[in-house]
């Protein structure tokens, strides 16, 4: 049997923490990208931090419906701008040793149309305030992704022991 | 997210001419899940539904948590022959729309088949949706249909086999 599903590439984030995880010269030979997140934002006096991903460098064409529950209540919304915003990670505010999970799936990441990826992430935190994710994710743009960015935004970084898994998916 | 070398491609189709359904039939019994994966767009906006086996009744039902961009709410169907992906993430005249659906144990003749779908379009919104078949026989064929319309040329759909050893 063919292995479709495989490591592409990995990052652990150091001792001093990182800005951003920087997937770069992705190969075309897959189908679909999957990219698995585990991550924890350095912002103190926040529990919850956004990730701000992007592709190829650019920043334009994102736009997202989301959908979150925080337990108690469900809401929905919808963004553009600049890169995806996955708001949030769990950040300095957070149970300690509390890191937030995230899958992104990608389908035809190296086609020629809009691509559009499905996203579900999770914030725990031992206290009132968490939440789970659902987001519908395009990026405008018919380049084939290859590299992908996930900032911690603005001055903050990812803190050691951060993790992110980028897969490759081939449907032969 | 399954993993390694069990995660094998069944079929794939990449649509040469617009259809108003895709099929995936005698698919082998030689897996334990089954992952669905689609991207598609439609001659004009419309809504994909499942059938399996060719069961055109109301053996299906199903129940989902959606996100239009300002509401989230949650649907049911019941004892209904078009068990939606979804109710707000539509399939629209560009490729916004995706989906992935995970078939458990779908070839056990014993017990009823449950599918857990994502379902996103950027445009309209996003969920998921847990769906029931009400039917013990293995499923062998998995139809895509749409309420109205057909999948445009370029849409692409794959099947995969997830086995346990």
């Amino acid at each position: 049997m063919p292995n479709t599903f495989e490591l592409i590439a990995s990052v652990t984030v150091p001792s001093g923490g990182q800005a951003a995880i920087d997937f770069t010269s992705i190969p075309n030979t897959y189908t679909d990208l999957c990219l698995q997140l585990s991550l924890r934002n350095s912002r103190s006096g926040q529990v919850i931090q956004e990730g701000l991903i992007t592709f190829n460098g650019s920043t334009s064409g994102y736009s997202e419906r989301i959908l979150r529950g925080s337990g108690s209540a469900a809401i929905s919304s919808s963004g553009s701008g600049a890169n995806f915003s996955l708001n949030g990670f769990p950040a300095g505010s957070s149970t300690a040793s509390t890191f937030g999970s995230a899958n992104l799936y990608i389908p035809n990441y190296a086609g020629s149309s809009n691509k559009s990826a499905s996203a579900e992430f999770i914030t725990e935190n031992n206290a009132t305030e968490a939440y789970a994710y659902m987001n519908a994710l395009l990026w405008s743009n018919t380049a084939a992704i290859t590299s992908i960015s996930i900032s911690a935004g603005a001055t903050y970084t990812w803190v050691q022991h951060s993790t992110a898994y980028l897969y490759g998916v081939k449907n032969a | 997210m399954p993993a390694g070398s069990t995660y094998t491609p069944i079929a794939t189709t990449t649509l040469g001419s617009a259809q108003s359904q895709v099929d995936f039939s005698s698919i082998t019994a030689s897996y334990t899940d089954l992952v669905l994966v689609m991207n598609t767009k439609g001659s004009t906006t419309n809504y994909p539904f499942l059938q399996l086996n060719g069961a055109t009744g109301t053996s299906y039902s199903t129940t989902t948590l959606t996100g239009s961009g300002t509401t989230a709410t949650s649907v049911r169907q019941t004892n209904t022959a078009n068990p939606y992906l979804s109710s707000d993430a539509a399939n629209t005249t560009d490729f916004v729309f995706n989906a992935i659906l995970h078939f458990q144990n779908y070839s056990n003749t014993t017990t009823f088949k449950t599918v857990l779908i994502r379902a996103n379009s950027a445009s309209t919104g996003t969920g998921a949706t847990v769906l029931l078949y009400r039917s013990t026989a293995a499923i062998d064929t998995i139809t895509l249909k749409l309420n109205t319309g057909t999948y445009a040329i370029g849409s692409t759909f794959t099947l995969y086999g997830i086995a346990s050893a």
